[in-house]
């Protein structure tokens, strides 16, 4: 069952690396990840990787294998040719720390400028939701936090300066889940746009396309985004109502 | 030793799973200046793959349930070896610790009438597990993630820093507790995994939640941190365990491909109507019921299956057995020849449910098989066997606070032990996360109110001496090897069915293992530089060859303890020894370190309080108990 595969994994750190090549035993039924182990235990054992599930469900595992963003653990060596070279690189949009370990802190920045969930004057326990009414939010929350689809986004992988104005698909649609969120009172559309960067966003589905969980980020949390804060922005009645006097403009959350 | 960083807490917090995280919430609640540990990034942790639910009384599926009927399954589920106190806490604070949650902003399924929806699990009289699909523990981490993220917003609101009352610091691993010259912890040591830099944390309270010790074994459903950590350093910082025989090997793990072997499969599979059948398509559970569970459960495929839809008028399948009793099954069923292909049974929902169905309440699953095996759930069985989940010995503590027998050192979760006794139900470790994490950081709150500490310089010095031992060795083994063995061993003599010449053997091997341990060695990575006096930056095998000093000291704890106890309960089954006695069940086994050595000593249990002993029936308590534990006025 057994056969020796070629891998190209690179190694190095902040400063400088290199691809090295590997021949390393791979057995039936093994993912990437368990090849890398396997080199680790061998002839490797600095390689740094991060990892904890083995099994899809901590998002720590992720990388690039033949260019494409995935998780290592989920992504079967039967999917390759048995004489074809995997090359495992770090994800690129984050600063190499070690080998296959990157610096993923600009994610934890991000995630703490979005205003947590406010359940407003509801007691614990009180709270009366429908299944219908959660599962919108409920989708988003599968999230792994692997963050392979902001590795993915254009709009941060090739432009570090836009790092600063753009939270990445993770974290719109963070604040697409608290916006659909049935019990939740703030309303994040306006910093969505302002401080978050939705406006980067031109839907391309890259994100959607390398999502782990198959998390319809763009459909469902990125779009409908866009469209709620169009119609706070734009909508002529929303506006009329708002000058005559009917229609309240709630003030928007500021950022945390 | 000036050059290590030194920062000062109230309060340092080690884990950052779900008991880790509820246990610093509750500190920073207190107002005190809280760290958090985590030896992965923040949100990684193991109870991300806790999938079924979390157990709490809330009466929302069936309004018959409250906390005595729980306190009453938690006891039976732990064949009443359990601390009853910590089994009554749990079971009366469980239900606010989970609507606190909702406060919090997660989002559990949900009831026709928009309460939080409860299912089924084994050994739960009534649908108690609130859940998200099959990815509960994903919601709970989550929640509390985001909740520490909120109390870090008020605090940069308050003070203009983030980090002003509350931090973690992520990839970072504890190797020592620090005591003072009154025998006081006074803080913790370790290395920061980017740089390898090391890093002293004074504080008068440290909480050990680092989960369980699973890495020990070579079967397990356990991610790599599971290496015993707050266990080996509790005992290291001379506290005690108790109730390290007891290993719950969790009956559903995945058999094939090799590469995944052990990985978890849901007992929510069996909780939404999933049945076990042998290689002759036998539902097999019907033979192995207990004599203590036999009026509980069915005793015919047609009542079993009447019990979802009817459970007042039908008794519950024995699926739904509490973990031990299938996890024993489905091994002697393939010790019988009648296994899978690969060596386990058939675990069947495809036939019971309709795929869209399975989807919807079980998406993980679905994902997994898909995905790692190429097995479509919804049409054909899984192959699944016997895993090591969970220990249910830990850090002998105080039920109300945590506390260890140390001054300043408390525990929460799968660390502490008592709670489960000789086998946890499932659901109830959920809930035991927050339950006394909350607890435990009230605790430790509250001592470090009145505790000022300093460390001793000396303490320093030996830890840093001893992290940086495998690294300065220039031979020795790899310590990737001796891991491997270490988990061979106790796979094979220390596993599911025990008995005292393998036990004896294993305790020989592992005296053996102990001296190969001290002497691992690894290499510095070719071209890094290592500055003196600090370790190498994100170096797996050196993270590997310190904990495997931790690893090797549980597994010394779970072999002698094993080879002690001559009965079979809950999750330690003796071959020799198969009947459950109660003279044994008054005992804990309480290990401690002496001279670098494990001892064990026997403890008798507290007697019951008599109005928590008064919620059985005589009948049942004669079960378990001996003739002078049984309560007095019913005696005659």
């Amino acid at each position: 069952m057994g056969y020796k595969a070629k891998f190209r994994v690179w190694r190095g750190d902040a400063g400088e690396g290199e691809l090295k090549d590997y021949t390393v035993e791979v057995n039936e039924g093994e993912v990437v990840l368990d090849v890398i182990h396997r080199l680790q235990a061998t002839e490797a054992p600095d390689l740094a990787v991060r990892w904890n599930c083995k099994a899809g469900k901590c998002g720590s595992c992720s990388a690039e294998i033949n260019g494409r963003p995935r998780l290592m653990c989920m992504t079967r060596m039967s999917t390759f040719a048995e004489d074809e070279t995997v090359t495992v690189t770090p994800m690129r949009t984050f600063p190499v720390i070690r080998d296959l370990v990157t610096d993923v802190s600009y994610n934890y920045e991000k995630a703490r400028e979005i205003p947590a969930f406010d359940g407003g004057d509801v007691k614990p326990g009180e709270f009366r939701m429908q299944q219908v009414d959660v599962e919108r939010s409920q989708e988003f929350r599968k999230c792994i936090e692997c963050f392979l689809c902001n590795n993915t986004c254009h709009v941060i992988r090739d432009h570090e300066e836009n790092k600063e104005h753009f939270s990445g698909p993770r974290f719109l649609m963070r604040v697409a889940e608290l916006e659909m969120h049935p019990a939740d009172v703030r309303d994040r559309r306006q910093i969505a746009q302002e401080d978050f960067g939705l406006g980067y966003c031109n839907i391309t589905k890259c994100c959607t396309e390398v999502c782990p969980e198959h998390i319809k980020i763009t459909d469902n949390a990125l779009i409908p985004m866009k469209e709620r804060v169009v119609g706070r922005r734009y909508d002529p009645l929303v506006w009329l109502g708002s000058k005559i006097g009917v229609v309240k403009r709630g003030k928007g959350t500021p950022k945390a | 030793m000036t050059d290590i960083e030194r920062l000062q807490y109230d309060v340092v917090v080690i884990g950052a799973g779900g008991a880790g995280l509820r246990a610093a919430i509750e500190a920073r609640l207190q107002g005190k200046k809280t760290a958090i540990i985590s030896k992965s990034l923040f949100g990684k942790a193991h109870t991300v793959m806790a999938e079924g639910g979390a157990a709490a009384a809330m009466g929302n599926a069936n309004p018959n349930d409250n906390w005595q009927v729980h306190f009453r399954d938690t006891m039976r589920g732990g064949k009443f070896l359990n601390s009853w106190r910590m089994a009554e806490l749990h079971a009366k604070e469980a239900p606010d610790r989970i609507w606190e949650l909702e406060a919090w902003g997660a989002l559990f399924d949900r009831t026709k009438e928009g309460k939080i929806s409860q299912r089924n699990f084994g050994g739960h009289e009534y649908p108690r597990l609130a859940h998200v699909g099959d990815r509960t523990g994903l919601e709970l981490i989550r929640t509390c993630q985001q909740k520490i993220v909120a109390l870090q917003q008020d605090d940069h609101a308050e003070f203009g820093d983030y980090e002003a009352r509350l931090k973690v610091f992520a990839e970072t691993t504890i190797t020592r507790l620090l005591k003072d010259e009154q025998g006081r912890i006074c803080g913790a040591f370790g290395y920061i995994r980017e740089t390898g830099k090391f890093v002293v944390f004074e504080a008068p309270a440290v909480v050990l939640a680092t989960g369980g010790i699973g890495k020990s074994f070579k079967v397990t459903s356990n991610s790599w941190e599971y290496t015993g950590d707050g266990h080996a350093l509790a005992l290291l910082a001379g506290a005690s365990l108790i109730n390290m025989e007891f290993v719950q090997f969790h009956p559903t793990g995945m058999v094939w491909p090799p590469s995944v072997k052990g990985i978890l499969v849901t007992e929510s599979v069996r909780g939404d109507g999933g049945v076990l059948k042998n290689s002759e398509g036998k539902r097999f559970m019907f033979d192995y019921i207990p004599d203590v569970f036999k009026d509980k459960y069915a005793t015919s495929e047609e009542e079993a299956d009447g019990w979802y839809d009817d459970p007042d008028n039908n008794r519950r399948p024995p699926e739904l057995l509490p973990r031990d009793e299938v996890a024993r099954a489905i091994n002697s069923e393939v010790k019988a020849g009648r296994g899978s292909p690969h060596g386990g049974v058939f675990l069947d929902i495809a036939s019971r449910l309709k795929p869209e169905q399975i989807i919807k309440r079980l998406p993980s699953m679905h994902h997994q098989f898909k995905e790692l095996a190429d097995v479509d759930i919804t049409a054909e069985p899984m192959e699944v066997g016997p895993t090591c989940h969970y220990v249910m010995g830990g850090v002998e503590v105080d039920p109300d606070t945590g506390a260890a027998l140390v001054p300043g050192l408390f525990a929460a979760g799968e660390v502490s032990g008592g709670m489960h006794g000789s086998n946890r139900l499932g659901g109830n470790s959920l809930s035991d996360l927050l339950v006394f994490g909350r607890r435990a950081g009230l605790g430790a709150a509250e001592y470090a109110s009145a505790t000022t500490v300093s460390v001793p310089e000396s303490e320093v010095e030996a830890a840093v001496a001893e992290a940086l031992e495998p690294y300065q060795r220039d031979t020795g083994e790899n310590p990737y090897a001796v891991h491997q063995e270490l988990q061979q061993t106790m796979n094979d003599l220390v596993g599911i069915i025990r008995r005292e010449d393998e036990l004896e053997q294993a305790i020989e091997a592992l005296g053996k293992l102990r001296d190969r341990v001290k002497n691992v060695a690894v290499a510095p990575s070719a071209g890094a530089t290592v500055k003196e006096g600090q370790g190498p930056a994100y170096h797996p095998g050196w993270h590997l060859a310190l904990d495997l000093r931790n690893m090797m000291i549980v597994s010394e704890c779970v072999a002698r303890a094993a080879l002690e106890r001559q009965e079979s309960r809950g999750g330690h089954t003796r071959d020799d020894y198969p009947k459950m006695s109660a003279d044994w069940r008054k005992i804990n086994l309480v290990c401690s370190l002496r001279d670098g050595v494990v001892e064990l000593k026997r403890q008798e249990m507290e007697p019951m309080r008599g109005d928590l002993l008064s919620l059985f029936e005589l009948d049942e308590l004669k079960k378990y108990l001996t003739e002078g534990e049984l309560p007095a006025e019913e005696k005659n």
